[in-house]
């Protein structure tokens, strides 16, 4: 039968999907971008909207809600996947309520005043049936998808405006935003650009030889130099791996030390961040927070007899908290930190922000 | 004899100096005096030798507790004045006042030109009655391994090495190649560095010296090697190995007929320093221990036979080394036992030599403490200290100093290890150190600096950039699952490797210093040099 066809294909799509995102995620950063992981789980998910057998927008945010939990169980840390999730969620209750014929506005806030004068819940069971309903969820998906692929050279384009001649920029590690966003800054302007390497992985090296294809003045320095040079450093601009609900980050080991050290010296820190990674997390889950991979690469198995003494760490990620931050550059424009919940509220509904 | 010399460049002088411009009249006057030591070598040539180099390398009123970085213009006036009556006899008394009104202009004429040349240092000329006693002179001059982008500096420092072949015994001179080398520099420098040096690990300058050499003693020779490949390092080791080195070169040492063991000994060590600081830029310690030695031998009594005095030389570089370091490292454990509790988590950074041993004195002791060691690239020292550590048995965890900030929550102290501790309160040590503190801060963790006194400097810094040392940029390079991105950096045009060795710490971040007078705050090392002073 054709149905079961699908279905089978469906769910072998799905399964592919996550065994990927298990393998990527247990190397040494994520061999592909958050920004490829966004695309791919959106084009899955309108795959399931179109294939899979639901007759009413409950059904449909149930499916999608079951994979969702199973996509980002496969790998806490690449966060992109849940917020994808949560966006077509979010997409799905606003094509329900367009079609049923009233404002999303008003469903949305939860305020005191609400809570008291509607007296019930303004739930909605999402049972009714709409036959567009489909068609317009697939064209609002086709158009985020549109939005994903041009979020990278929203942001380089924003470069000129925060980039002057002969300016020297730290970075750290490497972020194909922050990349693109340099590059783009160079085709006008000169400056000079210093790369910290970011032990272990040192993905700084492939930064640096990048960027100085494109003829921009570039210096790796080691971790410990970072504090050290920061005096000559104008602006800080780096990429991250999320960005959390309070305006803190979650970016790879050294960004911590790198904010402290620029808001010592008085340095603005620039965060380049596609939409895309605004996560509605909190940073206090201490057990999810962080991830690590194998000490092999802090103290690799050569070392001998003193590895069975010692114990050796090896985090990915640092907490960056808000206030050390001076700029989010974004697909939709430059903002303050304290300004990111309110971002959160328009792409995410509360009662989605747990799957 | 001496008369009769003293006359004829009195004589010299005076002709000269009516004819021709400056610079020319001293060059001149250099090439008369080599001429007349090549046709007698006596005890004339020796003299000339070391006045001259007294003047060129004018010395405080101390002549022998000059270090060769650092040299004051306003002083040799007041030594010429003290010496000449010394060395010139009753009816020469007045050649003597010439010859030092002679050496009184050469100094400022040199003054005026390095006026010109490093602008806004004070003229030294406008204080020629400097007391040493109360004022330090204020104006030294630039060492020599920081103005790698002034090429007058270069071209200075290459005659000088140049000069420091013919010092010493006056025959065999002219073998080609024996000379303390002039080590070439590496790779693409960022620009922010072009006045420091940057060797290659690969280059050692005793690939290019020749066998035999007359001119440095092959244990000092060693030493370079070991000190340029990194197989001695961190300031203790490396002032140990030079004194222990200093020693064998007295012991080998022979005064030549008619030489004074005090005179002749200081300079013989001067090339030797020369060729040291070529193969690596010598510490704040090595400095005050060579500081030191000069002192001592100058103060040999003349009539001292020699074997007397080398004893003498012998047992004040043993008691230098057990009060200065050894006794000082007991004294410092002494104090740093008691800040460390039962129950503490105790960060360290690197291998430092000193905080090792603390650790391992207060192991056994009985305190219950475990300790977090922190690495870096490319150095990656801390798996030193690692491994002494664990060998005590001492439960260790270690990180790299990216995870500083996931790590820090759990410490409770942090103690560092110093290279050198400036007099304006800043510390200088390892790159990464000021991070740690700054993180520490961050997180209100003490931060507990650990040095001997004989590390203190009277530099003043607030930078890591006017004075630092440049490592052999290609340690960065590393390969990573079968890449290596950085490996054709030089043939990138825009791409540079920064290799810092040293970084400046502010004192705010520094809670405690503790050194072998006690425990001080960060900003009491000035009083400490001063009170060192006044004893010495």
């Amino acid at each position: 039968m054709p149905g079961a066809d699908k279905e089978t294909e469906l769910s072998e799509r799905i399964e592919a999907f996550l065994s990927e995102l298990k393998r990527c995620g247990s190397g040494a950063g994520s061999l592909r971008g958050s920004a490829e992981t966004a695309r791919e789980t959106t084009s899955l998910l309108r795959r399931i909207t179109a294939q899979a057998r639901w007759s009413n927008a409950g059904d449909l945010m149930e499916i999608i809600r079951k994979e969702g939990r199973r996509m980002t169980a496969g790998q806490p840390s690449e966060t992109t996947v849940g917020n994808m999730v949560r966006r077509v969620l979010k997409i799905i209750r606003e094509e329900y309520a367009r079609s049923r014929g009233s404002t999303e506005e008003a469903d949305q806030q939860e305020s005191l005043h609400k809570l008291l004068t509607s007296g019930g819940s303004s739930e909605d069971n999402f049972r009714q049936h709409f036959t567009h309903l489909k068609a317009n969820v697939i064209e609002a998906i086709n158009e985020l998808l549109t939005e994903l692929e041009g979020t990278t050279d929203n942001i380089s384009m924003q470069a000129l405006e925060h980039i002057h001649s002969n300016e020297v920029i730290m970075t750290i590690g490497r972020s194909r935003t922050v990349e693109a966003f340099l590059k783009d800054a160079a085709r006008k302007r000169k400056f000079h650009v210093i790369v910290a390497e970011c032990a272990p992985f040192c993905q700084g090296h492939e930064m640096a030889t990048s960027l100085s294809k494109e003829d921009i003045e570039t210096t790796v320095i080691p971790d410990a130099a970072i504090f050290a040079v920061m005096s000559r450093v104008n602006k800080v601009i780096i990429g991250t791996q999320t960005v959390l609900a309070n305006g803190g980050l979650r970016a790879v080991n050294g960004t911590h030390t790198l904010a402290l050290a620029a808001k010592h010296h008085s340095t603005p820190l620039i965060v380049c961040a596609p939409m895309f990674k605004l996560s509605p997390q909190f940073p206090n889950e201490e057990d999810t927070f962080h991830k690590f991979v194998s000490p092999h690469e802090v103290l690799p198995f050569t070392e001998g007899e003193i590895l069975s003494k010692v114990n050796a760490h090896c985090p990915v990620f640092d907490y960056v908290p808000p206030e050390l931050i001076t700029l989010f550059i974004s697909n939709i424009g430059g903002n303050a930190p304290s300004y990111i919940y309110r971002l959160m509220s328009e792409l995410y509904h509360p009662e989605d922000h747990e799957l | 004899m001496m008369l009769i010399s003293a006359a004829m460049t009195l004589v010299v002088g005076h002709e000269l100096q009516s004819a021709e411009p400056k610079e020319e009249k001293q060059r001149l006057r250099k090439e008369k005096k080599q001429h007349k030591k090549n046709k007698k070598d006596d005890r004339g040539p020796p003299e000339k030798e070391k006045e001259k180099e007294k003047a060129s390398v004018p010395a405080p009123s101390k002549p022998a507790t000059q270090s060769p970085a650092h040299k004051a213009a306003p002083v040799p006036v007041n030594a010429s004045a003290s010496e000449s009556p010394v060395a010139a006899e009753k009816p020469a008394k007045s050649k003597a006042e010439l010859r030092a009104e002679r050496r009184a202009r050469q100094d400022s004429e040199r003054a005026s030109k390095q006026g010109k040349k490093e602008g806004g240092q004070q003229s030294t000329s406008s204080k020629p009655k400097a007391t040493p006693n109360e004022l330090q002179p204020v104006v030294k001059r630039l060492p020599d391994h920081v103005q790698v982008d002034d090429p007058v500096a270069l071209k200075k420092l290459a005659k000088k090495l140049e000069r420091q072949q013919k010092s010493g015994q006056g025959c065999s001179l002219n073998i080609t190649g024996v000379k303390v080398p002039l080590r070439s520099d590496y790779g693409y420098k960022v620009s922010l560095f072009s006045h420091l040096h940057q060797y290659s690990r690969k280059n050692p300058p005793t690939q290019q010296i020749s066998i035999p050499v007359t001119v440095i003693h092959p244990s000092i020779v060693r030493l370079g090697l070991q000190y340029s490949q990194g197989i001695i390092a961190g300031s203790n080791a490396r002032s140990v190995a030079l004194l222990h080195a200093f020693k064998q070169v007295i012991q080998d040492y022979s005064t030549p007929p008619n030489e004074e063991l005090s005179r002749d000994l200081v300079n013989k060590l001067s090339p030797y320093i020369s060729f040291l600081s070529q193969c690596r830029p010598l510490s704040a310690s090595m400095g005050n221990a060579i500081k030191y030695i000069k002192k001592e031998i100058s103060n040999i009594p003349s009539q001292c036979k020699e074997e007397e005095a080398k004893r003498i030389l012998q047992e004040c570089i043993d008691s230098y080394i057990n009060e200065k370091i050894i006794l000082a490292s007991e004294a410092i454990s002494k104090y740093a036992i008691e800040k460390i509790s039962d129950g503490d988590v105790i960060l360290v950074y690197g291998c430092s030599s000193l905080v090792n041993h603390i650790l391992c004195e207060a192991f056994e002791k009985q305190r219950k403490f475990r300790v977090i060691v922190v690495d870096s690239r490319p150095r990656l020292e801390g798996r030193e200290a690692l491994r002494r550590l664990v060998k005590k048995g001492i439960r260790c965890t270690y990180v790299l100093i990216s995870a500083l900030s996931y790590i820090l929550p759990e410490v409770s102290k942090v103690f560092l290890g110093a290279h050198a501790l400036l007099a304006n309160g800043y510390v200088m040590s390892r790159v990464g150190t000021s991070q740690i503190a700054l993180v520490a801060k961050a997180y209100n963790v003490p931060v507990l600096v650990c040095c001997e006194t004989y590390k203190f400097c009277e530099r003043v810094q607030t930078d890591s950039f006017v004075s630092n040392e440049l490592d052999d940029p290609d340690d960065l390079i590393v390969t990573r699952n079968g890449k290596t991105h950085l490996e054709n950096w030089q043939t990138v045009k825009s791409l540079g490797l920064l290799n810092l060795v040293y970084d400046v710490t502010p004192p705010d971040f520094v809670d405690l210093v503790i050194t072998d007078l006690g425990m001080i705050p960060c900003t009491s090392v000035p009083v400490v040099l001063r009170v060192k002073n006044v004893d010495q």
